[in-house]
């Protein structure tokens, strides 16, 4: 282990060492004309509503790394705790950590009052982390859940601003999904309708944003119960081209037909195995 | 470049005190690395002073004078300056024995790779350096 003269104790938290050095090899990196590579994002669209017996949310599946899909079926709606779920867009990890941290800091809280977690609980740890970093973690969420007070569902911008309202919408795709909600939301929906009208904007999302796409998951959380479908709906199903006016399905077929290329000579060799030993080893499943 | 306080060599007599913290680059010392260096650095300080100031403000001089003599006792229950010590009393009554944020989890100091050298680190806290 190398030492070194130190005064004081290393300080434990983010380490702003490396920042001069990284503004150093961005502008190198600039220079030469090549740039640093992007940090995974989920380019998304998430959204979340709130019908008569609880709140659904609603996500794409789709992680972009600046113009490639860097995963195509990444899980978006974090768990908070067992009320309480919470999908996040913006840079991947910063929402997964920040999902992560409140979900501890809740259940540590919900031991020590020895109550089920209020979702505005939720909100204020977050939008109170979110704003201590003026906005440096890119993470918007949609926070929803079922507690004491009946459904709730919020939006929580990266700098920490938080807004209540009966449906959301963010991420890259929030305007078409929120177009989709703006013609169709009414209050107190039923189970099916809500289901239907969620999948709906997150398939407007899906198909007219880049950023987003591949499947729909949903989260229906109700008071004493939370449906985590996962996939709701496979809307781009890989080698599978949905053409609508054509009668037949086009599917990419890539796999030869036996006899097309043809056999010269052929030559079997027949291996004689004898069975030496055999021995059964039992898997413990206890 | 507008000068930011704090960010300025804390040494003695506010200079760089260059046997102890090595040569020293005006321009790496006038502006911070980050927007949130500074932020950062005196995070808790700052909610300490803003909670103390509001509580004397409601309840009286006592509060804050008993809570910091507190804090300073609980302050000095640790190991020698470069082991790692719990801090234990110190977690327990400021609050933050149930709460887990980034300090916990990102460069942990318990895990740090280098370690500070054991007599400058005594003979800088005894002062007599």
């Amino acid at each position: 282990m190398a030492t070194l003269t130190v005064s004081r104790a290393p300080l434990s938290g983010f380490s702003f060492d490396n920042c001069k050095r990284n503004a150093l090899l961005e502008g190198e990196a600039n220079k030469v004309g090549s740039n640093l590579p992007a940090a995974r994002k989920t380019g998304t669209t998430i959204c979340g509503l709130v019908y008569k017996d609880g709140v659904i949310l609603g996500a794409d599946t789709r992680a972009t790394e600046g113009m490639v899909v860097a995963d195509k079926n990444c899980s978006k709606i974090h768990y908070i705790s067992p009320n309480i779920y919470c999908c996040g867009a913006g840079t991947a990890a910063d929402t997964e950590m920040t999902t992560q941290i409140i979900s501890s800091n809740l259940e540590l809280h919900s031991l020590s009052t020895g109550r089920l977690p209020r979702v505005a609980t939720a909100n204020r740890m977050l939008k109170q982390m979110l704003f201590r970093y003026q906005g440096y973690i890119g993470a918007a969420l949609v926070l929803g859940g079922v507690d004491c007070n009946g459904p709730h569902l919020y939006s929580i911008y990266p700098h920490g601003s938080t807004d209540k309202l009966p449906y959301v919408t963010m991420g890259s795709g929030s305007l078409a999904a929120m177009a989709v909600f703006e013609d169709r939301y009414k209050p107190d929906m039923e189970e099916d309708e809500a289901k239907r009208m969620v999948r709906d904007a997150i398939a407007a999302g899906i198909f007219n944003d880049l950023g987003s796409g591949s499947n729909i998951d949903l989260c229906v959380i109700t008071k004493g119960k939370v449906d985590y479908i996962r996939p709701h709906d496979e809307a781009n199903q890989k080698g599978v081209r949905v053409n609508e006016e054509a009668l037949f399905q086009l599917t990419g077929d890539y796999k030869y037909k036996r006899g097309t290329t043809s056999v010269l000579t052929k030559m079997v060799t027949p291996l004689s195995l004898e069975v030496v030993e055999e021995s059964i080893q039992t898997m413990d499943t206890s | 470049i507008v000068p930011v306080a704090g960010l300025c060599p804390q040494g003695a007599y506010g200079v760089q005190d260059s046997l102890r913290g090595g040569f020293s680059s005006v321009k790496n010392e006038l502006l911070p690395s980050h927007p949130l260096e500074l932020s950062e650095k005196n995070f808790h300080l700052n909610q300490d002073k803003m909670n103390l100031s509001t509580l004397r403000n409601i309840q009286g001089l006592h509060a804050p004078l008993k809570l910091q003599m507190e804090y300073r006792a609980a302050r000095q229950i640790q190991r020698l300056p470069f082991l790692q010590s719990s801090h234990l009393a110190l977690d327990t009554l400021r609050g933050s024995d149930d709460v887990i944020g980034f300090e916990d989890i990102l460069s942990d100091p318990a895990q740090s790779e280098m370690m500070g050298e054991p007599h400058l680190m005594v003979e800088y806290k005894l002062g007599l350096l």
